[in-house]
């Protein structure tokens, strides 16, 4: 009856029902299987006993830890050069109404074109490795974050401004004490969209003459007939996104207090 | 204690023969304000009364240094002012809470900013903690401005100015947006924090109950363009009541003055606008 018991029942039963919908989905995994089976004898290495088995061996064998490492260590890097990037031009966007009406025609004929569409060019200009890996991805994760921090300046307060302005700040002071702060919660929520676009292009793009990475140890499987394993690498592939995503949000919620959007 | 006596310098603050006006380059503007004269003396409260719209925010943010007038100025202590004075406290009609700061951040944002008085941490530590026990809110230190009531946080933008010990006070309809029990609480504070300080106050208002409450001189702005339609000085002690015979007097002058202005005056804007 006390009012800490709601939101307990409320989020019991919610990952109760999450959990519930993964079942779901394994059960329609391993139907999907059985009916394959009957025609492609090789299926039965795609189901999910086998591949959870690969899993867990691949894990206690330690095969994956470098691969996901450099997967993870790719997803930051091109992370940290977009906000690097997308942050000024966002706050810069943002501030002003001519860069803004300027740029907006620009931007959103960039923004829909398929990052993977640069790929060849990527290559043609940084070779093969891990540049053009960067590149991609950060152009990937790029228009997220300058869309949502521009859109964060547009919607500041103007009193939080004025307040400010009657106080004497600085430019300086005025950027890091009431604009990064007041579209703090903006940046992040263009750090989740990012991440989770980053994180889907970057299969493909590990398939691109490197030899580490998720995307790699997928083609490798491949080449090497190892489908179980394949499927190892997908559901690791999901369960780390989702991980990343959830991290994501919590940092939302942890460094934005309610109010401030 | 070493405040200048008030016979060396007779205002704190004076604006003199202020005229605002806005408008677009080529378009007709809209003078609001024609020529405002105001001398404020250490530790007086004046309020200043007007009509919605008549440019009572437009002038508080000119006697801040936060607008330039069209012509005439402001002087702090003898010195024309050139922007935000370090000694001048602002209060809006909102409480204008930066939601990503606690309660106790709140009351000490800007003590630390390039352009105010230099002060270690031990003291700005001290001034936020005096400030938030003047409006009596220990109890709520670590909360967010999402966790406070209105009447609350009108409190921490009350003690965020005061942390800053200011010597005069620009309140813009600081208590308009309260209920009616909680903005009496608030101006009760308010009379007694400025007592207690000395704290000179601009007190823009359209709430002639509040005016009559706190204020130890009335400036009441009309018309259209605005500009001082009367004065009056109240001499009761406080804590006053509205209905007191004394103030119940004035209030009628002060509405017959409104009335006399309207009359007088120009007519309404809405009515120039239209006919232009
Ligand atoms: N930034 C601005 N740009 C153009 N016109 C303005 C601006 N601010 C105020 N005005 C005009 O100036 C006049 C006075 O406005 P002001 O806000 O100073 O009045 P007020 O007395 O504070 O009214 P209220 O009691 O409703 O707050 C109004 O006609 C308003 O339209
Ligand atoms: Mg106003």
């Amino acid at each position: 009856m006390n009012a800490t018991s709601i939101p307990l029942h409320r989020s019991s039963a919610r990952i109760g029902l999450s959990l519930f919908g993964l079942f779901v989905l394994l059960v329609l995994w391993s139907l999907g299987i059985h009916v394959l089976g009957k025609s492609m004898p090789l299926a039965g290495a795609l189901s999910p006993s086998d591949t959870f088995h690969s899993l867990y061996d691949l894990l206690a064998r330690n095969e994956l830890t470098r691969h996901t490492l450099t997967s993870l260590k790719r997803v930051m890097v091109s992370l940290l050069a977009a906000l690097a990037l997308g942050v000024p031009i966002g706050v810069a966007v943002g501030s002003s109404r001519a860069l803004d009406s300027s740029t907006s025609g620009a931007f959103q004929f960039l923004r829909m074109i398929s990052p993977l569409s640069w790929m060849p060019i990527a290559v043609m200009i940084f070779g093969i490795g891990d540049a053009p890996i960067y590149f991609l991805l950060t152009i990937t994760a790029v228009w997220p974050i300058i869309l949502n921090t521009s859109a964060g300046v547009r919607q500041l307060n103007p009193r939080w401004l004025l307040l400010a302005r009657s106080l004497s700040a600085t430019r300086g002071e005025i950027l890091w004490r009431i604009v990064v702060p007041g579209t703090l919660g903006h940046v992040l929520t263009g750090v989740r969209v990012a991440i989770g676009m980053i994180w889907i292009l970057l299969i493909p793009c590990e398939m691109l003459g490197v030899s580490s990475g998720l995307g790699y140890f997928i083609l490798d499987t491949r080449d090497r007939l190892a489908y179980s394993e394949l499927m190892a690498a997908i559901v690791l592939i999901g369960a780390l996104g989702f991980l990343l995503d959830a991290l994501a949000q919590r940092l939302h919620r942890h460094w934005v207090p309610a109010g401030t959007d | 204690m070493s405040k200048p006596t008030p016979m060396l310098h007779p205002a704190v603050l004076e604006a003199s023969h202020i005229a605002l006006s806005y408008g677009h380059a080529g378009r007709a503007t809209n003078v609001v304000l024609r020529d405002f004269s105001l001398q404020l003396k250490a530790g007086e409260v004046v309020a200043v009364l007007g009509p919605s719209g008549v440019g009572k925010s437009s002038l508080l943010r000119v006697l801040a240094g936060l607008q330039t007038p069209d012509n005439g100025g402001v002087r702090v202590h003898g010195e024309s002012l050139k922007g935000p004075h370090p000694r001048v406290g602002l209060v809006f009609q909102d409480p204008c809470l930066l939601p990503w700061l606690t309660l106790e951040e709140n009351v000490g944002f800007g003590l630390d900013f390039r352009h105010q008085p230099v002060l270690d941490a031990k003291t700005r530590r001290e001034r936020v903690r005096d400030a938030i026990a003047e409006v009596d809110l220990q109890h709520a230190l670590g909360h967010y401005p999402s966790e406070l009531s209105g009447g609350m946080a009108q409190r921490v933008a009350l003690a965020r100015c005061l942390a800053r010990q200011p010597e005069i006070l620009l309140l813009d309809e600081p208590f308009s947006a309260l209920d009616e029990i909680t903005r009496g609480d608030m101006q009760t504070l308010l009379q007694q924090i400025t007592a207690r300080h000395k704290t000179a106050a601009v007190l823009v208002t359209h709430d002639i109950d509040e005016a009559l409450v706190l204020a130890d001189r009335i400036a009441l702005l009309g018309g259209q363009p605005g500009g001082l339609i009367g004065e009056w000085r109240i001499e009761q002690p406080h804590p006053r009541d509205a209905v007191a015979a004394e103030l119940t007097r004035v209030r009628v002058e002060i509405v017959q003055a409104l009335r006399d202005a309207r009359r007088a005056g120009s007519p309404p804007a809405e009515l120039q606008r239209a006919v232009a």
